[in-house]
């Protein structure tokens, strides 16, 4: 896929935002890819997170905010305590979360969908934790 | 000695045995814990937002009313209670302006927030500070051959800043175990995220994980799990019980929190273990095991 590396996108908002909800600068990645190596949900990620990282990186963020990965992320933080350029990646994909909740203004699920038989067995840490990251 | 206590939601529901089972055999070891006269949920995870101040109210509201006990100690059960209010805590200690900006907020409920003073603090590390040889003295069940697994999965460990152990390789879960006369094994996936609530709508991430953690420990000679995160206990147990019925070559194993097998070993009451709550029903073991 052609990447459009124009001044405009590159400098883009959104690189801002993502290192203010974030609290980290992807900027000091060099793509050791030792994040994705570790991640348990990596093989269900279209984008892996180390790829994620250098999208972020080039200002392609529209499609870091189309992904699938920055849902299928479960906030495990292994792979910002293995990072060894000290980049908090599990923040880094709570923040792509939250600029789509934010911005959108469209969950990513919607509770009163969920099936009435599987709301009832779920322990409410599930619930919660999940509408959290997933509910804006 | 008494310590004060946030239970959290899952605390008096789904891991009621949990903290039946914690609660007596702190207990029987001489600490008396209390719970806190108020409290809220602490919102599960610490939230990775770190503009958005309103999702530290939670937890600052429960670090206020442990501050206002006036005992510096507060005990967590729950993995993630622990992670929240201890980074949680963190955060206010290292962001004065956030901390002012909570303090002008709540100063409409007359009330004084401040970071110090508190020290959040899990059962494990609780357990693990006292007298090994008095409890020793009290175990009453005979050496039990029984090879448990220890689990710690994400936020026992992780972040770095808030690990009650060694990030990759923890040992504090074994080292209780082998106190209190079980045998452990290694496996190579204790610190694996189970895939947290990804469950809700995303099972087959969370299938993928069960699958894989629980053939290791198996293969390593596990017959039991021992844990203390009630949303790695329900992904475990319900997970494995799927993954029966779906694979017959797929051999279950209870799932326990930490606690019950500690207080099964001090020779306590069993029916503090609700044992209907387990999916993967752990009773045939126990008593194979002699610890019922
Ligand atoms: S582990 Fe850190 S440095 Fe390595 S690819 Fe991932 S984000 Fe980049
Ligand atoms: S926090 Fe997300 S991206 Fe990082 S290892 Fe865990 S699941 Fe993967």
């Amino acid at each position: 896929m052609a990447i459009n590396l124009s001044r405009e996108i590159v400098h883009s908002l959104e690189r801002e935002k993502i290192k203010e909800i974030g609290n980290t600068n992807f900027y000091l990645c060099y793509q050791c890819g030792n994040c994705s190596a570790g991640c348990p949900c990596a093989e269900e990620m279209d984008i892996l997170p180390h790829r994620a990282v250098r999208l972020a990186q080039l200002g392609q963020f529209s499609r870091l905010i189309e992904s699938k990965a920055i849902w299928v992320c479960a906030a495990c933080i292994t792979c910002s305590v293995r990072c060894p350029r000290g980049v908090d990646i599990a923040g880094f994909m709570e923040a792509c979360r939250q600029i789509v909740l934010r911005t959108r203004k469209v969950d990513h699920l919607s509770p009163v969908e969920l099936d009435a038989q599987l709301l009832k067995e779920l322990p409410q840490i599930a619930l919660i934790n999940n509408f959290r990251k997933f509910t804006g | 000695m008494e310590i004060s206590y946030y239970p959290g939601c899952s605390l008096k529901t789904s891991a009621i045995n949990f903290e039946r089972t914690a609660l007596s055999t702190l207990e029987e070891l001489g600490i008396y814990a209390l719970e806190l006269p108020r409290w809220n949920c602490c919102g599960v995870m610490f939230s990775q937002s770190a503009d958005n101040l309103m999702l530290q109210l939670a937890p600052a509201r429960v670090i206020m009313e442990a501050r206002e006990t006036g005992r510096k100690r507060l005990l967590t059960l729950c993995s993630m209670c622990y992670n929240t209010l201890k980074r949680s805590l963190l955060f206010f200690k290292r962001n004065g302006e956030k901390l002012k900006k909570i303090n002008a907020f709540l100063k409409l409920e007359e009330r004084d927030f401040s970071a110090e003073g508190v020290e959040v603090i899990h059962l494990l590390t609780l357990l693990s500070e006292l007298d090994t040889s008095n409890f020793k003295m009290k175990i009453k069940k005979i050496k039990s051959n029984l090879k448990v697994a220890s689990y710690y999965g994400c936020l026992l460990t992780r972040p770095r800043e808030i690990a009650l152990d060694g990030v990759e390789n923890p040992q504090i879960m074994e080292k209780l175990l082998e106190i209190a006369g079980f045998q452990t094994v290694n496996y190579p996936f204790k610190t694996d995220c189970c895939a947290s609530f990804q469950v809700v709508n995303r099972r087959n991430v969370v299938k993928k994980q069960i699958r894989k953690i629980v053939t290791s420990a198996v293969r390593n000679g596990a017959e039991i799990f021992a844990l203390s995160c009630p949303l790695c206990e329900y992904n475990l147990d319900s997970v494995q019980q799927e993954l029966a019925q779906e694979d017959e070559t797929f051999t279950p194993i209870p799932v326990l929190y930490i606690s019950q097998l500690l207080s099964l070993a001090l020779g306590q009451d069993p029916k503090l273990n609700d044992f209907s709550l387990h999916r993967i029903d752990p009773r045939p073991l126990f008593k194979e095991k002699g610890l019922l």
